[in-house]
């Protein structure tokens, strides 16, 4: 009898493995590869922001009576993984990738695999649009995504370091003039130096405010791309960035320092000028109402237009931003784009200005009462970003920013003389395939 | 010394019912026989059904991806591109060995390989020794105070040692600003010796644990009664060290190097997340993740793992071949 109640058992046990196992491999096929939830869910892939994506999301939602559902899925924090990881899925033709919020350098690479903007939608997402926005939204003469915000850099200055340097900051002012007065009152200045993007939007910016540009076709196919490093402009842009390496202008972590670092900085004693988007001022404020840092600090924070190259010619400061769009695999296109119409509207940009401190690409959201109230820069926000110019728009942006952060950093070893032709080379080695990167 | 060594333990692998059987471990003789008995027979078809799934899932996840990305290698492609696919022979390879970036990673690596095995070699060897001899009443304490580090997932450890240097949120400048050549302006991550020596440090913190487990394990089956006939002939500590312990472990000594020696070839955390490759600090690793992930060029990319692989197989060789290491040996010191 024992015998066969152990088999008995034995025969128990293994049944409930069975059944255990059954239930654990349904569930698992069932997660994987089941059919989502309703037919009319549409997946944002977003950059990291304050949560404002994610209620815009839940807003549009609400708004559609039940037409569409939005569902928002976090992407990685910085621009080029944010890339790596949107590219990797549309080669792989992943049909979840409904909306997109695409970094602008990177649309004309993943342009192929967006679903056309049909024209209605381009007609009434297009209107009082800055015009550089519009640029980055475009390949080949046509509207590739929708722009939704625009981002741009501005001069943050302590009013009491230009007061006490003598420098007049109601008209625009050059780098020369910045430099010189850090100098002179024995601070740092708040620049991007770091071997990152934010190198490339750093040099990209000084060369377009120096009437250049850092290639010249880019519609080109990779093996004809051509650089215009080696140009006046290109040299001064050098000199600038040599300089300030050089002479300790950025300060001891000016090798390192991102725009993050550069905001720490420029909050410290030893803040001046900075070059920052405008994420610094709720940051700044946020910090004085969580009590950690002094509210004179931001008492004593101006702002201005970029500053210029040459005196006379107005600067182009950089230009970034989130455009919208929608991959050519998803399985509802026309819903999807309805749903972009919705996330983009006026009255979304200015909430998500006002809650998340990313300035709109429409002109005509600069307009709500409420921004006055938060972002008492919102004017030269709005200025900057009409003459803002964008980075490369090349479908082999990666390469070319890439061989820009390898050469133009740290800052302290770019020479006027040499660094624009030897990126120039090496850059147009890269992309003919002719070395590695 | 080996004339002193007790009659190796029983083959644990053999039941103590079974029958002597005519095994290889039995037959010490260079010519292993080719007949088993029924038994023997058995127990090797048993052997190979249980490992047999596994061995063809490894085959699944190992061998396929090597191939596939070997076969990549031959290509132009880049994943954004699908139609531009072209057929380019070695060309990649051509590409990759003829630029000074490849050389100059590849002395990286090798030099952060080389540093952070020595340096966790003579560590790991001191805690394996402190391990040994601890207090029966701490040993448990101790163990599991010296396995921290290695507990603890690479990425964050990479991160901690990262905002302890960084110039802004770090506090190393300000705590050994006594030290000459650190001072609060020291910005570690801006040139490349500064750069490595934190990359180095963090790795040697985080694996000297692995190694000196290996090490106390090798150090466990050092037999109590050599070195005790050692210090009753007179032999003083550093002598029973040279002479007895480290022969007689030297199998773990070697298979402790070498998988450390593998492992720290392929580093690629700790530098993704300190410098991102800048300032002269790029591994293969990560040059490899460049042109795969980053630039998209499916084919330089599996060039440059295809060689990476080779760098590691080459190791692997040279370690067995000609350093003789026993992956398989337990009993340390045969010759």
């Amino acid at each position: 009898m024992p015998t066969s109640r152990r088999t008995q058992n034995a025969v128990k046990n293994r049944r409930h493995a069975a059944v255990v196992a059954g239930v654990l491999a349904g569930t698992l096929l069932m997660s994987g590869c089941g059919p989502a939830a309703s037919d009319n869910t549409l997946t944002w892939y977003i950059n990291p922001d304050a949560g404002g994506q994610a209620a815009i999301a839940e807003r549009c939602t609400a708004e559609s009576d039940g037409r569409y559902s939005i569902e928002t899925s976090l992407l990685p924090s910085d621009a080029a993984s944010q890339r790596e990881q949107l590219a990797r899925r549309l080669a792989a033709g992943d049909s979840s990738l409904d909306i997109m919020s695409l970094d602008p350098p990177f649309v004309p690479e993943l342009a192929g695999f967006l679903a056309p903007v049909p024209d209605d939608v381009a007609a009434a997402t297009t209107e009082n649009v800055v015009e550089g926005a519009l640029a980055g939204a475009t390949w080949r003469d046509e509207l590739v995504a929708v722009p939704f915000w625009a981002n741009t850099q501005i001069l943050w200055y302590r009013e009491s370091v230009a007061e006490a340097a003598g420098l007049d900051m109601s008209a625009p002012v050059t780098w020369d003039q910045i430099m010189d007065a850090a100098e002179s009152q024995d601070k740092d200045l708040g620049v991007q130096g770091a071997q990152a993007e934010s190198m490339t939007v750093w040099v990209n910016a000084l060369v377009e405010s120096a009437g250049g540009s850092i290639v010249t076709n880019p519609e080109a196919p990779a093996d004809e791309i051509e650089l215009d490093l080696v140009s006046d402009a290109g040299r001064e842009a050098a000199r600038i960035i040599s300089t300030i390496g050089e002479e300790g202008l950025g300060g001891p972590g000016l090798a390192t320092q991102n725009e993050n670092a550069s905001l720490d900085l420029f909050q410290s004693d030893a803040g001046s000028f900075m070059v920052n988007y405008p994420f610094v001022w709720p940051a700044t404020v946020g910090a004085v109402d969580a009590g950690t840092l002094d509210e004179a600090v931001l008492d004593d924070i101006g702002w201005s237009i970029y500053p210029r190259v040459y005196d006379d010619e107005s600067a182009a400061a950089p230009l970034g931003g989130i455009d919208l769009g929608v991959g050519a695999e998803s399985d509802n296109p026309e819903l999807a784009y309805e749903a972009v119409q919705c996330i983009v509207s006026v009255e979304n940009q200015a909430e998500y200005f006002v809650t998340n401190g990313n300035p709109p690409s429409n002109t005509e959201a600069y307009e709500d009462p409420r921004i006055a109230d938060s972002f008492p820069m919102a004017p030269v926000i709005r200025d900057s970003l009409q003459d803002a110019a964008p980075r490369p728009q090349t479908p082999f942006y990666n390469e070319v920013s890439t061989g820009i952060q390898q050469l133009w950093a740290p800052p302290s070893e770019v020479d006027p003389e040499t660094t624009p032709e030897q990126s120039t080379d090496f850059i147009t080695a890269v992309l003919r395939g002719e070395r590695l990167l | 010394m080996t004339s002193a060594v007790p009659a190796p333990p029983a083959n644990p692998t053999s039941s103590p019912d079974s029958t002597p059987s005519v095994e290889t471990r039995s037959t010490p003789g260079k010519k292993a026989p080719k007949q088993y008995s029924e038994r023997a027979r058995a127990e090797r078809r048993l052997g190979w059904l249980l490992a047999g799934p596994a061995f063809v899932v490894m085959l699944l996840v190992t061998l396929y991806p090597i191939l596939q990305a070997t076969y990549e290698s031959l290509f132009q492609f880049r994943l954004t591109a699908p139609d531009e696919r072209q057929f380019v022979g070695l060309g990649n390879y051509g590409v990759i060995l003829t630029d000074s970036v490849w050389w100059r990673d590849l002395g990286t690596t090798l030099l952060i390989t080389v540093i952070t095995v020595a340096v966790e070699l003579v560590l790991g060897f001191a805690l394996a020794l402190v391990m040994n001899k601890a207090l029966k009443s701490v040993r448990g304490v101790l163990r599991t105070a010296i396995l921290v580090p290695y507990g603890i997932i690479t990425v964050v450890s990479a991160f901690a040692w990262f905002y302890a240097f960084d110039i802004n949120s770090g506090y190393v400048n300000s705590w050994f600003d006594w030290l000459p050549g650190i001072d609060e302006n020291l910005n570690w991550f801006a040139q490349t010796g500064t750069a490595l020596f934190v990359i180095m440090a963090s790795e040697i913190w985080k694996t000297t644990p692995f190694i000196s487990l290996l090490l106390l394990a090798g150090l466990a089956q050092v037999p109590d009664e050599l070195s005790e006939a050692a210090k009753v002939d007179g032999a003083t500590w550093w002598e029973q060290m040279r002479k007895v312990i480290i022969p007689n472990m030297k199998a773990a000594i070697m298979v402790a190097v070498l998988f450390r020696a593998l492992d720290a070839f392929r580093i690629f955390d700790n530098v993704f997340i300190m410098t991102n490759g800048a300032y002269g600090t790029e591994v293969l690793s990560l040059l490899a993740y460049r042109q795969s992930i980053s630039r998209l060029e499916i084919g330089l990319g599996s060039a440059v793992s295809v060689l990476l692989f080779l760098c590691v197989l080459i190791i692997s060789f040279v370690a067995i071949k000609l350093f003789k290491v026993d992956l398989a040996g337990t009993q340390g010191g045969k010759g």
